[in-house]
């Protein structure tokens, strides 16, 4: 049976991808059955190019997509490069840990709380100002799209930071760095001609797929991008929401076409690689060392705390929304708080709840049993699967999820499984599980071997080995893992509302559902909302360890290899 | 154990391991049951995988050739967990999350029942290593010493058929050593086990007072 587990793993990611595409690339070409389309035809198409201001749509998404993640790839390298094995880079990788459990909407919500004409950082500024209305500025929703990219970065660094993270060990990097120091680099320098070119080709799908998501995002969008014309996957979602069916065509063309501009980005990117490295190789050589680089390295710093900074800002000023009384400008705090808001929701946010563990509870225990069971098996057989094999785990983070999405929920309708609880936890599968497989590979396989070796030879089964032995030794793995899944499937947002069509409302589309609208108190009592969850997730992935092992010391991170 | 004269102990026939085109281990060799063989060689020589085939656990990218018997049972096609082959590395490798007594209790058969009896068992084995009353502690709080000396009782209690030791000393401080070797030699020879040890220590195999094998 276990052999059989990687397999059925990979299809459970692979399969709704390319079904999802399949049912979107079909309709973009006019054959659609359900909806009277049984023939080929580029109307759709000649449909989509027809919408005004289509070009500009295409362009917010390419350039800010590719911008957000420039921003945050050079911040994470220059802030690793300046302060790898110090005492700051120790407490920046203990802040950004739980804000990668942020949900992304919320940190959108947060930004745009601190950063709107009427919002916190207004308010400071009119003190010292004495500006007694908000300045007439459209930072939210700017023309240029700067709020996204900003909310972008702001997420994207701590993702990105992690997996430099995990690919640091791997280089070699504290004697590099204490070889290129001696040679007379600065940390900089030093780090980026000799550490980063070991390390990138480990963070080169996690780039990509950060690039994917930057260029095709949807709840962010909603919140942060501009409205007239927004982004292209906002304007898809807004056609695939359309009560006039006939638009679905139009959408999936759409779909089709955001798809090609995130394989646009990755090809402009892919040649900026190739550009960088062949000047790099040059750069790498010139004996250049750039010995005094205090200001940068502060400069590093200073950007990667204030990303984080607006993360957990955000979260504050949320908190303070969702309670606040009478607030007006430029006051900081409002006049009085009141918890008469959350008290009227009461019964509303236990219900969103529900409905949001109700699907997150098995995407997350089905997407942990399969992990285990791949990587066990990798154990048992010896074998371990190749390095193309990431790329099939990176797929559902690569297509654009509106790309194939929409094409998921025409797949569903014809198996007759449209709206139920089993597609959209299947839908939610599909991006679970490379989170909880990429949180739990590094522990699993770190696990010193001869753990199991010894066990087996002692004479205990296989299985014996597997659930007396190395399950309890990674249980804080295996729930930190599982606690990754639960804030994966809590901030999905599109999976649910498309192949949920509406009929689930978890806390992440009533949140992002309450963007439009703009009442701030409500806004900050969702948004909080969508932070419980996981924090409560990550809570406990610290406490049921704690509290199992007490009387055991050796637990902590001494067993590995 | 008592009864070795029926037991042919460890025979290794005609045994070559091969990663690729690099030979690492070639040997053709017998142990007699409480006798000690000591493999001397440099570390990437191959020792452990030698050690790893017989305990089957070796994975499946290494080509192995020749036959391991173990009073006359060919151990090549069982499972690590049917061969009674007992293994001490160079670290201890208790079970952090198990008591000590908890890790002894993992290594006796099942066919000892009875909580009382098992815990008897444990008591009873951890007395002889001079460690009574230590079946509820933590072994993260035990000393070096105490830890080795567990280790190896938790392998004699899965009642091994030979016993394989990779370096175990090479971790232990040196006052430690002779202390723990002789308590490891006195009680694979008590118990009739055809030992083999790998190490790159000379001191060891001097120690073992057996045959000692030089690989290149």
């Amino acid at each position: 049976m276990l052999r059989f587990v990687p397999i059925i793993t990979l299809f459970f990611m692979v399969g709704p991808v390319s079904a999802g595409l399949i049912g979107t690339i079909l309709p973009s070409f006019g054959t659609l059955p359900a909806l009277g389309g049984d023939g080929a035809s580029l109307e759709p198409w000649r449909t989509l190019l027809a919408q005004p201001g289509l070009d500009h749509s295409i362009r917010l998404s390419l350039i800010n997509g590719l911008a957000a993640t420039l921003i945050s790839v050079v911040i994470v390298m220059l802030f690793c490069a300046a302060w790898q094995g110090t005492r700051v880079f120790r407490m920046l990788q203990r802040l950004l840990s739980p804000i990668l459990s942020v949900p992304h909407a919320t940190a959108a919500f947060g930004l745009a709380f601190l950063i709107a004409p009427s919002g916190w950082i207004a308010r400071l500024v009119a003190q010292v100002a004495g500006w007694d209305r908000p300045p007439d500025l459209a930072i939210i929703h700017d023309p240029l799209g700067l709020a996204m990219i900003v909310g972008l970065v702001i997420k994207e660094i701590p993702f990105l930071f992690l997996m430099t993270l995990a690919a640091l060990p791997q280089a070699d990097t504290d004697r590099t760095a204490q070889v290129t120091a001696s040679l007379g680099y600065g940390r900089i320098t030093g780090w980026f001609k000799v550490t980063l070119p070991r390390i990138y080709p480990q963070i080169r799908l996690p780039v990509l797929a950060v690039l994917a998501y930057s260029t095709s995002v949807v709840d962010v969008a909603i919140i942060l991008a501009p409205t007239t014309p927004a982004p292209l996957a906002v304007r898809i979602l807004g056609w695939l929401s359309d009560p006039d069916l006939s638009y679905r065509f139009m959408a999936s063309s759409g779909a089709v076409l955001q798809l090609g501009i995130v394989l646009v980005a990755m090809g402009v990117w892919i040649g900026g690689e190739k550009i960088v490295g062949a000047l790099g190789r040059n750069w790498a050589v010139d004996g250049r060392r750039l010995p005094h680089d205090g200001w940068l390295r502060h400069g590093a710093a200073i950007l990667a705390i204030v990303a984080a900074g607006a993360v957990i800002l955000g979260l504050v000023v949320l908190l303070v929304w969702s309670i606040a009384g009478f607030w007006a400008f430029p006051d900081v705090l409002p006049r009085n708080f009141s918890l008469r808001l959350w008290a009227r929701e009461f019964d509303a946010l236990g219900d969103s709840l529900a409905v949001t563990l109700m699907i997150g509870v098995p995407s997350v225990l089905v997407a942990i049993a399969l992990v285990l069971g791949c990587l066990e098996n990798e154990v048992r057989t010896g074998f371990r699967p190749r390095k193309r094999v990431m790329w099939l785990i990176y797929l559902p983070l690569l297509v654009p999820q509106i790309s194939f999405m929409f094409g998921l929920q025409v797949f569903f309708t014809l198996v007759g499984l449209d709206r139920t609880l089993f597609s959209v936890v299947l839908a939610h599968l599909v991006f679970v599980l490379p989170y909880v497989f990429l949180s739990l590979s590094d522990p699993f396989r770190a696990l010193d071997p001869r753990y199991g070796q010894s066990a087996l030879c002692l004479g205990a089964s296989p299985n014996r080995v597997f659930w007396q032995v190395r399950l309890p030794l990674l249980t804080r793995a295996v729930l930190t893992a599982m606690a990754v899944g639960l804030a994966v499937t809590v901030g999905q947002y599109l999976p649910t509302l498309l192949i949920g069509a509406g009929r689930f409302a978890t806390v992440t589309t009533e949140a992002v559902a309450l963007a439009t609208g703009g009442d701030r108190r409500m806004i900050g009592i969702y948004g909080l909302l969508q932070m419980m969850l996981p924090f409560a997730g990550f809570a406990l992935a610290l406490l049921i360890p704690a509290i199992l092992f007490a009387r055991r010391r050796g637990m902590g991170g001494n067993n590995r290899i | 154990m008592s009864n070795t004269q029926m037991k042919s102990g460890l025979e290794l026939r005609d045994l070559s391991i091969r990663l690729g085109d690099r030979l690492l281990v070639d040997v053709d060799l017998v142990i007699a049951p409480g006798e000690i063989v000591t493999l001397m060689g440099p570390s990437g020589s191959g020792k452990s995988s030698l050690l790893g085939h017989i305990c089957g656990t070796l994975p499946p990218v290494f080509d192995v050739r020749g036959v391991v018997r173990l009073n006359d049972t060919v151990l090549d096609g069982l499972a690590p967990q049917d061969r009674h082959v007992g293994i001490l590395f160079q670290d201890d490798l208790l079970f952090p999350h198990l008591s000590v007594g908890g890790n002894l209790a993992f290594a006796l058969p099942s066919s000892i029942r009875g909580k009382t009896e098992r815990r008897a068992r444990v008591a009873a084995a951890l007395e002889s290593a001079g460690l009574a009353g230590f079946s509820d502690r933590d072994p993260a709080t035990l000393s070096g010493g105490q830890r080795a000396r567990v280790a190896l009782m938790r392998v004699l209690l899965s009642e091994p058929g030979v016993l394989l030791l990779d370096e175990p000393f090479s971790k232990l401080d040196r006052g430690l050593r002779d202390q723990i070797r002789s308590f490891v030699f006195d009680l694979a020879r008590q118990n009739g086990l055809p030992t083999l040890m790998v190490t790159h220590d000379p001191e060891d195999g001097q120690a073992a007072n057996g045959r000692v094998i030089a690989l290149d």
